[in-house]
């Protein structure tokens, strides 16, 4: 582990505004997993109504249409965070958290809203039903490496959005999705990232079956200061059988649901009283 | 649509509800002979197929209270229905299953023709049909908050739904009474869908949840609530209304300053919260039905209070059992807000180290998704023995393992209740918490 793995501020932005679908755990999974290697770790969580505090590592979660305005609105006005990624901090934004850290999202109205411009990404309404359920995407080959160069094993999530997202020329995206709908726009591809930034659509949170992920987003945070974007500082392992059971068992899941589609009507059966 | 008053289907929907209300009995019977539950809804369903207005006709000719709310309809729908009916039940017709949405009210309807009042548990998402077809004398409002959000997406979608629904009983049927609503004054959410409403009782029933409540639903400022409860918006006008009655601790208290016992059975303050509400609302029925007094007022208020008090439990919710000869409570939540009002509940009633087993479902019926576990204070139950149990007890077992829970991962709700009695000590309750279906397969598995 380098020197400047010593601290870490890891910060949950706006949890009174983007929070709907317990995207708080992701904070919660970052501190505990950098304090279990010996980190000296700050959790913050950073309501809506004062200064955004200077932090290594911010997620933004997701959330309704009209908090979701707000948050943007307020970040770009604020403007700790863009400074912050400037600097090399790192982000994780999910959802709502996602889409505002593109170029422009829709409103309720279906207005274009100006996202933060964090990344090349560019958010509209879907024409079609919400994409809600379980989704699954394997990295390729513009996916972000681990600290030992490796691609990220499989993703998984359960989505619930109706924006439908475009990665431009200056990021890449996160995966490709094998079940499920991800960004939508038709190429198969789920969230973005560029930089020390990334972007998806996986909630459940993200970080409690992607433990890899997870390790990822603090091996950039902890990164020696200097080092290029895209140094990943070596993290010690830890025991992640309960990641692992979790993990297997949605992926099974998911598998199982794919090649036999009675499961959700016996599931329907099952809770009719 | 305009219906005549009249009790008899048939006479006022004619042959198709008539056949109708025939099918729904006829697929009940057929559904509880397969053995697939007590079929309320099967039948429902079926009957609404045969005549779609079935609904709007079962309700016509009685005196209907609605039940609403994210958290607490069960409680809450049980409750009213003990302060009206009082000595003669037979007068009351309730969805007493939990079957919610219109199928299970149909079911329901269809097997008590003759009762005079039906007092209904109304899914969120239905309100707005059931306050149309089965015009309502009163409608409890409890809470909204964030539950099943891969079936009702969005917790201000539902409230704008709702204020276009209440708004609706602006334009009361000529002659009739306007509907009466009585909705929590202490939910933000709550406040904006009644604000449409033309008759409103607000009651302070308390609200252990604000985090879907800080923007503001009328402008989108930010809701800014103080410790003692009150609300108010940092941008607008928008702010907690001046309450009619207000639950504190035990007693309800009215705006003349009277105060009025609420002594239940059931454990916890949110049951307190429930059953004010309960009260309030039975006392507008009770009115509206007469025999209590040119100005309704006290005298039907205690007596509702009076009656509510001999509920003991809900479909199996707050019932204790023994089981190797030792006390286990059965508890439902179905999602943050709920689980934090019974973890507020446990500490409430027992002791800090007693065994808790949690079970977790993600069926149909509890929402597929189940990233609200990482909303629920879990790091409130250290000290006590955590068993995780249910479909999707490795969920909770992550959520646990973050929370700095020890706990053990058990399969099958029973081994896990035998897990948990065998960690237990004499004279100490073991309380089993499980959501929707996980808590329907422990009491099927007893």
């Amino acid at each position: 582990m380098s020197a400047s793995a010593g601290r870490l501020t890891v910060c949950v932005v706006y949890p009174d505004l983007l929070g709907t679908y317990g995207d708080g755990g992701n904070g919660l999974i970052l501190a505990r997993r950098a304090g279990w290697r010996g980190v000296d770790v700050d959790l913050v969580q950073a309501p809506s109504d004062r200064p955004l505090p200077d932090a290594d590592l911010y997620t933004i979660g997701g959330g309704e249409d009209g908090p979701q305005v707000r948050a943007a609105t307020t970040l770009a006005e604020e403007g700790t965070l863009v400074r912050r990624v400037a600097e090399g901090a790192v982000v994780l934004g999910v959802c709502a958290g996602f889409q505002l850290i593109g170029r422009s999202f829709p409103d309720a109205s279906d207005r274009p809203q100006e996202g933060l411009g964090l990344l090349d990404v560019t958010t509209r309404k879907g024409s079609g039903a919400r994409a809600v359920g379980e989704l699954v995407a394997t990295p390729v080959g513009d996916s972000p490496r681990t600290g030992r160069g490796d691609p990220l094993p499989r993703l998984t999530g359960f989505e619930n959005h109706g924006g439908v997202s475009t990665v431009g020329p200056g990021s890449r995206p996160l995966a490709a999705v094998t079940r499920g709908v991800g960004n939508g726009g038709g190429d198969g591809t789920e969230g973005a990232w560029s930089g020390r930034v990334l972007g998806t659509y996986l909630h459940g949170p993200v970080l409690a079956r992607n433990t890899a992920l997870a390790d990822l987003l603090l091996g950039w945070a902890l990164a020696p200061a200097g080092a290029p974007v895209g140094t990943v500082a070596e993290l010690e392992p830890l025991d992640d059988a309960d990641e692992i059971g979790l993990r297997s068992e949605r992926l099974e899941a998911v598998d199982v649901a794919g090649t036999v589609g009675w499961r959700s009507v016996v599931d329907r059966m099952r809770s009719w009283r | 649509m305009t219906i005549r008053p009249a009790t008899r289907p048939d006479a006022v929907g004619g042959l198709r509800a008539s056949v109708a209300v025939s099918a729904v009995s006829a697929v009940n019977r057929v559904s509880r002979s397969l053995g697939r539950g007590s079929g309320t809804v099967a039948g429902g369903r079926a009957g609404l197929a045969i005549d779609p207005r079935l609904l709007a006709v079962l309700a016509s000719g009685r005196r209907v209270a609605l039940v609403s709310g994210t958290n607490g309809k069960t409680t809450t729908t049980r409750l009213l229905a003990a302060a009206v009916a009082g000595a003669d039940p037979a007068s009351v017709v309730s969805n007493d299953t939990g079957a919610n949405m219109p199928a299970g009210h149909v079911a329901a309807l269809a097997g008590a023709r003759h009762a005079p009042v039906a007092v209904l548990e109304v899914d969120e998402g239905y309100l707005g049909r059931l306050v149309d077809e089965a015009h309502p004398e009163v409608i409890v409002l409890l809470n909204l908050s964030r539950d099943q959000l891969d079936r009702i997406a969005e917790v201000r979608m539902l409230v704008d739904r709702w204020r276009s629904a209440l708004g609706r009983l602006r334009a009361p049927r000529p002659g009739m009474p306007a509907t009466v609503v009585v909705a929590n004054a202490d939910d933000p959410m709550v406040a904006y869908a009644a604000g449409t409403a033309p008759e409103v009782r607000w009651v302070g029933a308390g609200q252990v949840w604000h985090e879907d409540a800080v923007g503001c639903p009328a402008c989108g400022g930010r809701i800014v609530f103080t410790d003692d409860g009150r609300w108010a918006c940092d941008r607008c006008e928008f702010s907690r209304p001046v309450v009619d009655a207000d639950v504190v601790g035990d007693e309800l208290v009215l705006a003349d300053g009277s105060r009025h016992p609420v002594r239940i059975a059931l454990p916890g303050q949110f049951n307190r919260a429930n059953a004010g509400m309960a009260a309030v609302a039975a006392q507008v029925l009770l009115e509206v039905m007469g025999g209590h007094g040119p100005d309704g007022g006290p005298p039907a208020l205690d007596l509702a209070l009076g009656r509510l008090a001999g509920v003991t439990d809900v479909a199996g919710r707050f019932s204790t059992i023994t089981r190797s000869g030792r006390p286990v409570r059965l508890l439902l939540a179905k999602n943050p807000a709920g689980w934090t009002a019974i973890f507020d509940l446990l500490d409430e009633t027992g002791a800090t180290t007693a065994p808790v087993v949690l079970s977790v479902n993600a069926r149909t019926a509890d929402g597929l998704d189940t990233s609200w576990l990482w909303d629920v204070p879990f790091e409130r139950l250290a000290g006590r023995t955590v068993v995780a149990t249910g479909d999707r007890r490795l969920d909770l077992a992550v959520r646990l393992r973050y929370a700095d829970i020890d706990h053990t991962v058990v399969d099958g709700p029973l081994a896990a209740l035998d897990h948990a009695l065998a960690c237990s000590v004499d004279g100490v309750t073991t309380d089993f918490l499980g959501n929707y279906t996980a808590f329907a397969d422990l009491r099927r598995a007893l």
